[in-house]
């Protein structure tokens, strides 16, 4: 069975590669693609750790509610870990 | 008179009787300057030099959608190199000799029932080496938001009306990741060559906004 995530709900200021209309949002991982180094460290030329990076699979009802075009289409995103909470 | 529109005056028109193309010398925006800036004390510095910087230009102008259309239709007519493709996309990629840098590719495969449309919302992510430069709708704010929120209300835009038992999966290049979508091979093409395939797959069937050609 796939593995449920959150991302988190959090909205720290700079280059963040968590788009904020996932941010709050379950979805299933869909693979894992090994280490990564942050991007958020990354773009100010700061040493940058590797974090594991997700693609997760979100329902377009998870993310849109009632407004969504199609609620069993989907939303496939790259997350990395430190973005996301195991339910 | 090339064509006559009774409607409206020709003055100031081209002799072709359209519109003069303004001259495209606006003043240069900030960052413009800063790239600017930046290449010519690198080049002071002895860093790179102005004939390298102009090979990668003409390297990445080099760069086409046939690079990527010659590795749909190997997928096509090879079963084992599908499976590989789909299995890591980089490494099928330069095993048939494109180079594809340290980009890590993921080939996402449309069926009967999965259709498939790659964006980046946060930026315009795009894999360049096999599609070289994306189009510049691509970048713009209104397909980068309408793909995740309407991706079928945008396919329709693009001439595309998927059948209602079709799932559209999004896929958003949000960081190290780049898609290619490996569309299905058109009915009526067996017997056809790996050459004249490439010849049917369009940059817009990679990106999931349009379908190959029909022979």
């Amino acid at each position: 069975m796939a593995e449920r995530v959150r991302v988190r709900s959090m909205m720290p200021p700079g280059h963040v590669r968590a788009p904020v209309y996932l941010r709050g949002k379950t979805g299933e991982i869909e693979r894992e693609l090994g280490r990564f180094a942050n991007p958020e460290q990354l773009a100010y030329g700061l040493e940058a750790e590797k974090q594991p990076l997700y693609r997760v699979r979100f329902t377009m009802a998870e993310i849109w509610g009632e407004a969504a075009e199609r609620p069993t289409d989907t939303i496939d995103a790259e997350i990395y870990g430190h973005w996301l909470e195991r339910l | 008179m090339p064509h006559d529109h009774p409607s409206h005056s020709h003055e100031g028109m081209s002799p072709s009787g359209h519109p003069y193309r303004e001259d495209n010398d606006v003043a240069l925006t900030y960052w413009q300057r800063m790239e600017i800036a930046v290449r010519e004390l690198l080049i002071e510095k002895r860093l790179v030099s102005s004939e390298e910087i102009a090979r990668q230009i003409d390297a990445m102008d080099a760069r086409s959608p046939a690079n990527g259309a010659a590795v749909v239709a190997r997928a096509w007519t090879d079963t084992d190199f599908k499976e590989r493709l789909l299995h890591d996309a980089s490494a099928a990629s330069r095993e048939m000799g494109f180079d594809i840098g340290p980009l890590h590719l993921i080939a996402v495969e449309n069926t009967d029932t999965t259709h498939n449309l790659i964006v980046c919302t946060l930026c315009s992510c795009y894999p360049r080496n096999l599609l070289g430069l994306p189009p510049d709708w691509y970048k713009t704010r209104a397909y980068r938001s309408r793909a995740v929120i309407e991706p079928r209300a945008v396919l329709r835009e693009f001439g595309l009306e998927l059948p209602d038992d079709v799932q559209v999966r999004v896929h958003d290049s949000t960081a190290d990741m780049r898609y290619i979508v490996l569309p299905a091979r058109p009915a009526g093409t067996e017997g056809m060559s790996e050459e004249q395939l490439a010849a049917l797959v369009t940059r817009d069937s990679m990106i999931g906004t349009g379908l190959p050609r029909r022979p």
